[in-house]
This record gives structure tokens, C-alpha cells and sequence, in this order.
């Protein structure tokens, strides 16, 4: 019976194509980054390039940091089920709760994906070595403590140390080990993390930049409104306001 | 966990220089049905270590898996679903991944592998 289900749900699913993931399909936990401005801003910006995507037809694509799953489901969508069909999807956390939860979002999207915990990438940067087509990374931006970057749990997902910049600078190294040849990188920064020196920074390395959407969000505070995201035509990237800081 | 990502993972240990494959201990494995996919399953073959398939495929117990690939397989259907069903089907649940050179076992709980080291070992 719940076989005969769970398989009615899925051919639900088949029907109606949702765009990205739904919110109430999106599995939460205590300990574990819910959907916030941030990775709206990143499903968003990955919709307005959807066309892009489509042409680009790639075969690989990585989430570093999939929180709850939200972005790489969506990124899933909006390839579209048939491309899908012949896409391998990757996702990594470094919190074991979130890799989880990433897996129920995904299961009730039915979408196929792998999930790893580990810490960036670490174990899977040989076999991905220049496979990677999409990355696609909302990092922990967020200017902390140094003390606070990598700490367990929910902490984990917006601690970014000096500049918001210790995980960013972790995972620059590691997208340019295992981006193809035709490669692109999607990524959230502020302005905060100045952006415009890891364009220059990964430009040395012969990537272009290009800024996909960018919002100014109010928190409140007042200070680091996000601007300015920098990508290249080969390595979109983005940036918005400090929508974590409260 | 599919053998899949079993296929995309090594050890990460430092110092570790042969550390692909894992090797897999099974404490529970399941066997989940998957739609076939003629395209993904193709498109995997070229990416897939095949020796490393073969190797993991039988320590899950199946051993249906030619020990290796011939221009052609591609398009014999028979061959491509027994690839379909190691690749996608069978899942380590519970049960560890082992570094090959150092023997330091990598947790897999509720199939998903746990690749985090230790201070000592970054
Ligand atoms: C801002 S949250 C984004 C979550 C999700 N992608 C989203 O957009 O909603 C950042 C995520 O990165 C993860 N993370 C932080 N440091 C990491 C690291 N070194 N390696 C892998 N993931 C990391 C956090 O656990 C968190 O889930």
C-alpha cells in the first residue's frame, strides 16, 4: 500500500513539473539552514539564467553547502526532468543533519542525487577532477570570529570568518580544481567578502565574471547592504545584501 | 548510498596517496528499484571507474558485471540494466568505507558516507 503510494505521488510529480523546489516539500531541522533570502536569491538567479543552463547541457553538477537541499532540488527542476535525465547531481555539507534532510527534499521531488558529508569537497576532488559542468554554492558569508567557522551545526552555515571570506577561500580552489574545461561556478557573496578581488583572483586562473541578479537587502542594521556579485560568463557569480546578520 | 557514490569517493586522508577505491564493509545493504534511464546510465559510463564497480558490486554481493567494457556494450540492453542496477540500485545503508592504504574506516548510517577526519588527519 504505501509502495502503491509512494509511487502514485511520484507520477504526481511527472504531471506537474513544479519550476523549484517547493517550500513545503522541503525538509527541515532544528540544526539545519532553512530556505532564507540567500538561497531564494540563488534559485532565482539560476532560473534567470535558465536558458543558459539549458544550452549549456551539463552532465556534472555540484552543490557545495546544501543545507536543506533547497538549491540543488531547484537546480534539478529547472534543468528540467527529461535533461535530468542524463545529469549527475552531487551534493555535499558538512553537517551530517543537513546532508539528511537534503536527502528527504530531494526524495519528495523525486530527484536522484548523491549527498556526502564532508568538508567542502575532500574525497571526491579526485574522481570530479575538471567533470564538473554547474557548481553551485550559497556559502557561510557571514563576517565572524575566525573561532566560529566550521563549528558544528547551524553555526556552520552563515560563520565566515575575517571578511566572510574562510570558507569562500576554501572552496575557490576546489571549484577551479573541478570545473570542466566549460565549467561555470554560481555563487552568493556580500560585499562584505569583496567580491570584486575573488573576480580578479579567478580571473588570474582564466575565468570571466558576471553578475547574474543582485539585491539590496535591508537588515536592519543598516550596515553591509549586499551589492554587487561578480561572475564571469564562464563562472556566474553573485551577490546580495547581508540578509543573515540579525 | 548507491555504488555510485561509492564510484566518486576516496580517501581523503593526508599522506594518502592509493586511495581509490574504498573498500566496503556491509553491515545492511537494500536494494531500491529505480526507473532505467538509457541516457544518465550512458552518459555514467564514460565517467564511472569500471574495475572499481566491479570490485564494489561484488562485495554487495553481485557478481553479474562483466570485468570489463567493451565499444559495443553501449547499446546491448542486457548489459546496460545489470550496469544500471549496480550503479543505481544497490545501497550500502549501513556499514563502513576503508581507506585501502591506512585501513581507517569512513562510516556510511542510514546510507549516507561520513568523509570528516579528524584534526590529526587533515
Ligand atoms: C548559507 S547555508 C546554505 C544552505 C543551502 N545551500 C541554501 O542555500 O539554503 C551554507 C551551508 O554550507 C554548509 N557548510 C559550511 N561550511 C562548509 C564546508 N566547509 N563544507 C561543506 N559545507 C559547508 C553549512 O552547513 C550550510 O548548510
Amino acid at each position: 500500500m504505501s509502495r502503491h503510494s509512494s509511487l502514485e505521488f511520484r507520477e504526481d510529480i511527472r504531471k506537474m513539473p513544479y519550476r523549484t523546489a517547493q517550500i513545503r516539500l522541503v525538509a527541515s531541522h532544528p540544526e539545519v539552514y532553512e530556505p532564507c533570502d540567500d538561497s531564494f536569491l540563488l534559485v532565482d538567479a539560476l532560473l534567470s539564467d535558465q536558458a543558459n543552463l539549458l544550452h549549456h547541457q551539463p552532465r556534472v553538477c555540484v552543490e557545495v553547502g546544501c543545507g536543506s537541499g533547497y538549491v540543488i532540488t531547484s537546480l534539478a527542476l529547472i534543468l528540467g526532468k527529461q535533461e535530468s535525465g542524463g545529469v549527475y547531481y552531487m551534493a555535499t555539507d558538512i553537517n551530517p543533519h543537513a546532508v539528511s534532510v537534503a536527502r528527504e527534499t530531494l526524495n519528495a521531488h523525486g530527484i536522484d542525487a548523491d549527498l556526502v558529508i564532508t568538508d567542502v569537497a575532500s574525497g571526491l576532488d579526485k574522481r570530479l577532477e575538471k567533470l564538473v559542468d554547474v557548481m553551485v554554492v550559497n556559502p557561510p558569508y557571514v563576517p565572524t570570529p575566525e573561532e566560529e567557522v566550521g563549528c558544528d551545526g547551524i553555526t556552520a552555515s552563515w560563520a565566515g570568518g575575517e571578511d566572510g571570506r574562510s570558507v569562500i577561500d576554501k572552496i575557490l580552489p576546489v571549484a577551479d580544481k573541478l570545473l570542466s574545461d566549460r565549467g561555470w561556478l554560481y555563487m552568493v557573496t556580500l560585499t562584505a567578502n569583496n567580491p570584486s578581488e575573488i573576480c580578479l583572483q579567478m580571473r588570474r586562473k582564466g575565468y570571466a565574471s558576471r553578475i547574474v541578479l543582485q539585491r539590496s537587502t535591508e537588515d536592519g542594521q543598516g550596515s553591509m547592504i549586499g551589492s554587487l556579485l561578480s561572475q564571469f560568463p564562464r563562472f556566474p557569480f553573485l551577490t546580495h545584501g547581508d540578509s543573515k546578520k540579525n | 548510498m548507491r555504488l555510485l557514490t561509492h564510484n566518486m569517493l576516496s580517501s581523503n586522508i593526508k599522506g594518502v596517496t592509493q586511495g581509490f577505491p574504498l573498500q566496503i564493509e556491509v553491515t545492511k545493504s537494500i536494494t531500491k528499484q529505480v526507473d532505467f534511464n538509457p541516457d544518465f546510465i550512458k552518459n555514467m559510463l564514460v565517467k564511472v571507474e569500471w574495475k572499481a564497480l566491479v570490485e564494489a558490486a561484488r562485495a554487495m554481493g553481485y557478481g553479474e558485471l562483466p570485468e570489463t567494457v567493451e565499444v559495443g556494450m553501449v547499446e546491448d540492453e542486457d548489459f546496460l540494466r545489470k550496469f544500471h542496477h549496480a550503479l543505481l540500485e544497490i545501497h550500502l545503508e549501513e556499514g563502513f568505507l576503508v581507506c585501502p592504504q591506512t585501513g581507517r574506516k569512513f562510516p556510511v548510517c542510514k546510507g549516507i558516507p561520513n568523509m570528516l577526519l579528524n584534526e590529526d588527519e587533515v
